[in-house]
């Protein structure tokens, strides 16, 4: 299996009143009270070391995500891509962002040329179609139109990378006389594309039209998304494709310590934090009229359910016994942490878990004692699960190897970076 | 004895389909649905009595997939001249409520020989930076209400934001959402489209019915329509009444359209 540091950038400190005082951690959380930019400097810095870190103990990628206006997560992933695949060498970059509807199409496809270029061919070109908050709150997009431009851009972007250059492309939201990104990227005839999102049957459906990995992106965790994968697999397999497990990605908080114990008293109360401030989010800016096509739409309220991944369940006061137990949180000795993610590894058939380690007010030094630990004590048992069977080349960047196990990496820490000169 | 009005539907030259209700008898009267949807309330049964009226559902308000061919206030406007003459009618009482009215004053400033009169109702489509226009769909559900009506637990507000019966919540919201989604994919995010620049367009006799406790779009914005219009204007505030003002206050209203299509002539406001 493929694992990837996933690090979504949220800012570490807020108030602890956050979600008494304020309506949203997303849209319109007021910046001058709430984000100051200094500490924001540090975080960053501390964000970027932990990315490298796990690059250097050998997890298979890195990556990181997209959000605007948003106190758990950070805008432009693009320019964290391009610093990591700067000073690392082996690891997949994985960018699940660019949000496609927000942005000219042809930048992203420069920009990801750019990476992919820098990197060496390690980029993933994660192609969300965006929260609501984001494209349709923050960046004013027209609700009904989040999908139409997504798919103009998803078409725009790979005839860019794939088809002989210039071209005149005539769309609804893009006329361009001269379409010729420079560079396009090395990987051929472009790099994996993955969607990433929340369930809808019509990215189900796309995935495995392009064969595309698609990744099941909430925090309800390992047992709540179960039935979604579940209609995932049963869509690809509806199209006559095989089962691949390198075709599915699911997100997952994972910690471990050296005992469940101790994991308890390290964790919990950063996934109390993290549960009760980043997952809320006001109802309206969730669910916006237009946003959903009306097939999602009429599922959901049949369902009953709202049409969002932010689901106010998850947002109940957690505990860390109630997070294991909901399969929130994947945590605890790293016997428990890797037990757990095979079975939900094979239960699920996941090829690439999207291991989200750093909840937005851990520490910087808990950060790493989670990463080193994983990487020390349960990637060695875990990662080679699918690779006698199945090939996850069409799925993962040709630029990124495998990597080192940890204890290899600890010793060739020294080499394994790009000399800074 | 009141009967139910006909559904119909009527095939456009552009390939769309129009689906309108329709009942009374008197000059033709078209009304345009605000983002809450169209219902046949009992403003339209009241005004039936003097008028023929038209309510067609706006594009997209069921199917979603009708707004491909719509990008702008200009494909609605076409859409709705090809539905006038499709159901063969010279000069219209044009008559829009909030979103609709915006709708209606495009229509009017687009083909302005064919509306006789027009009444625009709490209508959006201008933006006054130091007031700007309240939007519903972002304070959040439990602060809707106080901005809509007069009387936010009254009779109306109920009318407007509840299911009939409980059985009928999962319909109601499906089709509150397409209502919504359909209206907001012509203004998004902010119901300023430049209108303005377009009003001097309006010839016609134009009456503005306002809620005299409008927060959405305050009374303020009455008079600015007042202002850009050409034609001769009049402001009908109705005390006791929000951004519904036909539904909370349906007699008041009722009466000031009758009593402004009977006038022959009007002075300016």
């Amino acid at each position: 299996m493929k694992l990837i540091f996933f690090h979504m950038q949220g800012y570490r400190d807020l108030p602890d009143n956050f979600s008494d005082k304020y309506e949203s951690v997303w849209v319109n959380p007021p910046t001058d009270e709430l984000c100051d930019p200094v500490m924001e400097g540090q975080y960053l810095r501390w964000n970027l070391e932990e990315i490298e870190l796990a690059a250097r103990l050998g997890y298979d990628g890195v990556g990181t995500n997209e959000h605007h206006q948003n106190a758990y997560g950070f805008p432009m992933p693009n320019l964290t891509a391009y610093h990591v695949a700067a000073v690392t060498k082996d690891v997949a970059i994985v960018l699940l962002g660019m949000t496609l509807p927000i942005y000219h199409p042809l930048r992203v496809a420069e920009e990801m040329g750019q990476i992919d270029c820098l990197s060496g061919g390690r980029l993933v070109a994660g192609w969300p179609v965006g929260t609501s908050m984001d494209v349709n709150h923050c960046y004013g997009v027209t609700p009904t139109q989040t999908r139409g431009r997504w798919a103009e851009a998803h078409d725009l972007i790979k005839a860019a990378w794939t088809r002989k250059g210039p071209f005149v492309w005539n769309g609804k939201y893009n006329k361009l006389r001269f379409v010729n990104p420079w560079p396009k990227p090395i990987q051929q005839p472009h790099p994996p594309i993955w969607l990433a999102g929340g369930g809808s049957l019509e990215t189900f459906e796309l995935a495995a039209k392009e064969n595309y990995t698609y990744s099941f992106l909430s925090f309800g965790g390992h047992l709540a998304g179960n039935d979604m994968m579940q209609q995932f697999w049963e869509t690809n397999d509806k199209s006559g494709n095989d089962a691949n497990p390198y075709r599915g990605g699911f997100a997952q908080i994972v910690m471990v310590a050296d005992t469940d114990q101790e994991a308890e008293r390290l964790y919990e109360q950063h996934v109390k934090n993290f549960y009760m401030k980043s997952l809320h989010v006001a109802p309206q800016f969730a669910v916006t009229p237009g946003y959903s096509t009306k097939r999602s739409l009429e599922n959901s309220i049949k369902k009953m359910q709202a049409a969002t991944a932010f689901d106010p369940a998850y947002r109940r006061a957690v505990t860390w016994k109630s997070a294991i137990e909901s399969g929130q949180v994947i945590g605890g000795s790293p016997a428990t942490v890797r037990d757990q993610l095979l079975e939900a590894s094979k239960r699920m058939r996941i090829g690439n878990w999207i291991l989200l380690m750093q909840l937005q007010s851990m520490p910087h030094d808990l950060t790493n004692h989670n990463i080193r630990l994983f990487a020390e004590k349960v990637m060695p048992h875990v990662r080679d699960l699918w690779d006698d069977e199945w090939d996850a080349g069409p799925y993962w960047p040709s630029g990124a190897r495998k990597p080192k196990l940890a204890t290899e990496a600890a010793k060739s820490r020294a080499t394994d970076r790009v000399p800074a000169e | 004895m009141t009967s139910a009005p006909e559904n119909r539907r009527v095939h456009l030259p552009s390939g769309l389909v129009a689906e309108y209700l329709c009942k009374g008898s008197g000059p033709p009267l078209l009304f345009l649905h605000s983002s809450f949807g169209r219902t046949w309330t009992a403003f339209l049964e009241q005004l039936a009595k003097s008028f023929t009226v038209y309510a067609p559902m706006s594009p997209g308000g069921v199917e979603p997939m009708e707004l491909d061919s719509f990008d702008g206030f200009n494909d609605l406007a076409l859409f709705y001249d090809d539905l006038i003459r499709a159901l063969g009618l010279d000069r219209v009482t044009l008559v829009g409520h909030s979103f609709g009215g915006m709708a209606a004053a495009e229509y009017a400033a687009y083909f302005p020989e064919r509306v006789l009169k027009l009444v625009l109702m709490d209508a959006l489509g201008l933006w006054i930076d130091d007031q700007p226009v309240a939007d519903i769909h972002t304070v959040g559900p439990a602060k809707v209400p106080a901005l809509l009506f007069a009387d936010p637990a009254g009779e109306a507000a109920r009318e407007v934001m509840k299911p009939p019966s409980p059985e009928q919540a999962g319909e109601f919201m499906l089709r509150t959402q397409l209502a919504q989604a359909s209206a907001i994919h012509f203004y998004w995010p902010i119901p300023d489209r430049d209108l303005v620049r377009r009003l001097y367009r309006i010839q016609s006799p134009t009456l503005l019915v306002w809620g005299a406790e409008d927060r959405v779009t305050p009374p303020v914005y009455a008079e600015k329509f007042a202002t850009g219009i050409s034609g001769p204007t009049k402001i009908r505030l109705i005390e006791g009444a929000g951004h519904f003002a036909h539904v909370e206050q349906t007699r008041a209203v009722v009466d000031a359209i009758g009593a402004f299509a009977g006038e022959t002539t009007l002075s300016a406001a």
